[in-house]
């Protein structure tokens, strides 16, 4: 049996960014828009961890009849992200022959990306550049919004900004966005959430026709020669303390059978020094000898 | 089109009768429709939002309030019902473990007026410890479950239980799944009608569950079964849509959108109710198809009834018995079954995603009792809560983590043993220790445990979204009353031990709690600090990292703050750090720590 898929009829969405973002603020501007244009929607979204720093992300569909709350994996016609790791985890989600991918080139850089305390270590956070991604990608924008925000003086408009991207991607009067924003904000802030709200408009326009390069932080390494790590205990000196144990982030000191510290686990050292600055008598020291000076 | 037609337009699609609702506001809204009096629960995800909501409602339509536990909201909704009121409870799938006593003993007495408890599961375990299935424990209790497909029947089905209930006689669940829970669409809504008061109703061999009473009404269940399974046959809840009759699918829930989506010409038949099986309508459907599926979420439930009714059926061979299905999932399925033809293979990306696994916020006030605990290398029996983030890295100091309440006797357990050389602590949220964490800590006293129990107390339930609890001295529509003295309460069943630290003092925690272990018995320490996200989010003055002090010794970064991460300046071949000021709350516990003094207030 072949069946034709019903799905086409619907439009896909995906909002994603991480918690306190405002991802779903947009995903309410954008299902109460397209009701407001005669459309079924649906807009599925999983709370819980997200206050916690945690991804969030939003589905919102909209046709003539919705179906299943969530999207189909590959059949997100827009993936809208807030910030710039997360549109790389949701890419899976776009439709690769005609999606059309906007994100933030914000950085959100998680602790757990700052993990690797070795000498020279980079952090963990994603790699690819946004042009790497925008070659992959039917359609793509990738848009500095937070910039673009606190130059129009209030860091909290990069969403309004970016919900201005995204109704040049989507077939509705650009009246009824205005209409339905308006309505979502404080009254306050009306005149400067239109103006952020032309400004994202504007720059796809732009970008359509002069893209524009846009500069990332690429998380580096440290360049230079390999050093080895090698802990001295001087024993006679060691009390038996214990605060060099308790404080070592990774773990890997232990207080031996004598109560004298001892390095248990040495590929685990990364040589961060801690225990050296905090023993009280001075029996810890850290050497760090380059290939060369190894055994010199 | 001009501006005011436009206007006129807008207006007239956002009609009062009609509104977008999550599948929660939309069971609050069915009860509230219902003529709900009195409704209570205990929060949970994801099904916190739905009493959250019905305290929305007036307060001269309904009482709606937290209690402290799943069990006490049960039995208070039951004593609604033996008043001759509408009531209403609310819970998460584990909730009903805790609510299963009172439960079980219900359904042999039905009720007066109509009692629903709508129970939450968490299929793929968004936010839980298990991904238990209702529906089992449905048939244990032989208590009709109802499965919304979508708001608008989550709003439909919640009032239907209702007439349900009373109507049959019996507590009726309704049974969401995250999913639902959390999807808005729009829905119709209705006017209140509230039933009259039935009053009290004086039968002593339906309400006393002697064992003589007990006896009679277990038949009584039975033929309550056989009158339900007619009833649910009626189309107008199992409604059956003729398609082709190569295949047929019997489902429910929100899998049957996504049976929809995927399979759109197949037949269809629509269980709204997952117990008890419609079994002579589901038999005609049987007979009317080549080949049978079902498509329902985790335990092959109506799979294994249908096969028991002697017809072969496929389901959990291709639709997965773990996690939370998706339309992918059932298109999978019909892929392997031969139904569908094989859908062309994902798009490859060339992109490798980053891990970010939920921290506690930068300031949360549980952070200090991991940092102190890590240092000394204590047996932790954790507990449910925010603080079970600090199982991982980089805090990583809680050994155990089982079930809402379950710390303090697993600590208890663990020094009864007699083998363990470390100190035993349990730690314990405050809305935890409240639900479930009075009897084992009068049960270690009693017992004399050695044991230390740390009361975390942020004077909130903050993993659910910051709810009110007696220790909050607010009720759930936010009056005042009574609030909770933990010293108090922990004194009078026999704790000799206790003593109250701030939890932003790192000092202070790091020597009581060296006290606090070596008294012997149980002792308890109480660390005290609002939550800084609810119900006020705190934001104070923020601190910043004088990077020419620096070291890069990370032992801040040992924190897990999240507001500070790797600058891009570099200290003999380390990563200096910075914070985030829009994060950074100004706890101040990372300058505490910090040993050159180089984190200080933010200049300005
Ligand atoms: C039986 C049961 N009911 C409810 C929940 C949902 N739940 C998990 S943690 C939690 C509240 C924890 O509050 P508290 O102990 O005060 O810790 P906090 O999150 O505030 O740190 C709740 C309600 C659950 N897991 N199990
Ligand atoms: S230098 Fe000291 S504190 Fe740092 S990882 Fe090595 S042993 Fe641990
Ligand atoms: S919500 Fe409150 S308790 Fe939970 S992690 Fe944040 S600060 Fe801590
Ligand atoms: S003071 Fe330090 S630990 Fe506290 S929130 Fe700010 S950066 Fe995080
Ligand atoms: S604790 Fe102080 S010295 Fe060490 S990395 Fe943090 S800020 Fe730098």
């Amino acid at each position: 049996m072949k069946m034709d898929r019903v799905a086409t009829a619907t439009t896909n969405v995906l909002i994603v960014g991480v918690g306190g973002q405002g991802v779903i603020m947009i995903s309410k501007v954008l299902a109460e828009l397209c009701q407001l244009q005669g459309h079924q929607v649906k807009q599925s979204e999983v709370h819980g961890m997200a206050k916690r720093g945690g991804g969030v992300f939003s589905h919102v569909r909209f046709g003539e009849r919705v179906w299943s709350p969530t999207i189909p994996r590959g059949e997100a016609d827009i993936l809208l992200a807030l910030e710039w790791a997360e549109s790389l985890r949701w890419l899976g989600y776009l439709r690769p022959d005609r999606g059309t991918f906007i994100a933030d080139t914000q950085q959100i850089v998680p602790p757990f990306a700052c993990r690797d305390r070795r000498r020279g270590a980079a952090d963990a956070y994603a790699r690819e550049t946004p042009s790497e991604v925008l070659d992959q990608v039917a359609k793509g924008f990738a848009l500095d919004a937070g910039r673009m925000a606190a130059e129009l003086g209030n860091l909290r408009v990069a969403n309004t900004i970016l919900l201005g991207a995204l109704s040049t991607a989507l077939d509705f009067p650009a009246e009824d966005w205005r209409t339905v924003l308006v309505r979502s904000v404080p009254p306050k802030t009306k005149d400067l959430n239109l103006q952020a709200f032309e400004q994202g408009r504007e720059w796809v326009t732009r970008a359509a026709t002069a893209p524009a390069p846009v500069a990332l932080r690429r998380p580096g390494g440290l360049e230079g020669p390999a050093v080895e790590v090698e802990l001295e205990i001087i024993e006679a000196w060691c009390k038996g303390c214990d605060i060099c144990v308790k404080m070592c982030p990774e773990r890997c000191l232990i207080l031996n059978r004598e109560q004298i510290a001892e390095l248990s686990d040495p590929a685990a050292c990364t040589g961060c020094g801690i225990c050296e600055w905090l023993c009280p008598d001075f029996a810890i020291a850290v050497h760090k000898r380059t290939a060369d000076q190894v055994g010199a | 089109m001009d501006q005011l037609a436009e206007t006129a337009r807008l207006k007239q699609s956002t009609e009062a009768s009609f509104r977008p609702m999550t599948g929660n506001e939309a069971i609050a809204r069915g009860a509230w429709e219902a003529g709900v009096r009195v409704a209570a629960a205990y929060p949970g995800t994801p099904s916190t939002e739905i009493l959250e909501n019905v305290g929305t409602y007036p307060a001269e339509d309904l009482h709606a309030q937290w209690s402290t536990n799943e069990k006490v909201a049960c039995d208070v909704a039951i004593g609604a019902s033996f008043a001759g009121v509408r009531a209403l409870t609310v819970m998460k799938h584990v909730g009903l473990n805790v609510a299963s006593d009172a439960l079980m003993s219900q359904t042999y007495i039905g009720v007066n007026g109509g009692l629903v408890a709508v129970v939450c599961d968490d299929p793929g375990i968004h936010s839980s410890q298990n991904e238990q299935d209702t529906r089992l424990f449905s048939r244990l209790a032989m208590i009709p479950v109802l499965e919304p497909a979508d708001a608008q029947e989550a709003l439909e089905f919640t009032r239907w239980a209702f007439d349900i209930s009373e109507n049959f006689d019996t507590p009726v669940i309704v049974r969401s799944t995250t999913r639902l829970s959390h999807t808005r669409s729009v829905v119709e809504l209705g006017e209140r009608s509230e039933p009259a008061p039935r009053g009290f109703l004086e039968d002593p061999s339906k309400n006393v569950m002697i064992p003589s009473h007990a006896r009679a009404r277990h038949p009584a269940l039975l033929e309550r079964e056989t009158k339900l399974r007619a009833y649910f046959a009626s189309p107008d809840f199992t409604p059956w849509e003729r398609g082709d009759g190569k295949v047929g699918v019997v489902t429910l829930g929100t899998p049957y959108t996504y049976v929809k989506e995927v399979l759109p010409g197949a037949s269809v038949l629509k269980l709204a109710a997952s117990y008890p099986l419609a079994n002579e309508l589901v038999a005609e459907f049987c007979r009317s198809v080549e080949r049978v599926f079902v498509v329902e979420e985790l335990e092959p439930v109506i799979e294994n009834e249908i096969r028991a009714l002697g017809f072969e059926v496929a389901g959990k061979a291709f639709f997965p018995r773990v996690g939370e299905l998706s339309p992918e999932l059932v298109r999978e399925g019909f892929e392997k079954a031969g139904i569908l033809e094989r859908a062309a293979e994902p798009h490859d990306w060339d992109v490798e995603p980053i891990a970010r696994p939920p921290v506690l916020c930068a300031g949360c006030p549980h952070t200090t009792t991991y940092m102190a605990l890590r240092s000394l290398d204590a047996r932790v029996a954790g507990d449910i809560g925010c603080y079970t983030l600090a199982a991982v890295e980089p805090l990583r100091s809680i050994d155990t983590c089982v079930s809402m309440g379950s710390s303090i006797a697993n600590a208890a357990g663990m020094a009864k043993t007699g083998v363990e050389t470390k100190p035993i602590v349990a730690t314990i949220g405050d809305s935890t220790f409240l639900h479930s964490g009075i009897p084992p800590l009068i049960d270690a006293v009693y017992n004399k445990a050695n044991i230390t129990v740390i009361l975390l107390d942020n004077h909130v339930t903050a993993m659910t979204g910051g709810q009110e609890h007696p220790g909050t001295g607010r009720t759930l529509r936010g009056e005042e009353t009574h609030r909770v003295d933990y010293e108090e309460l922990i004194r009078s069943v026999g704790v000799t031990w206790v003593k109250t630290v701030d939890s932003y003092d790192v000092g202070a925690m790091y020597r009581t709690f060296r006290e606090a272990v070596e008294h012997k018995g149980v002792s308890v320490v109480i660390s005290n600090r609002p939550c800084v996200l609810d119900p006020v989010k705190i934001r104070g003055p923020v601190l910043a990292v004088r990077a020419e002090n620096c070291i890069a010794c990370q032992t801040c970064m040992n924190l897990g703050c999240p507001a500070i991460s790797w600058s891009d300046e570099w200290h003999d071949g380390h990563h200096k750090v910075k914070i985030d000021a829009a994060t950074c709350i100004g706890c101040t516990l990372c300058s505490q720590i910090c040993p050159t003094d180089c984190i200080q207030p933010a200049a300005g």
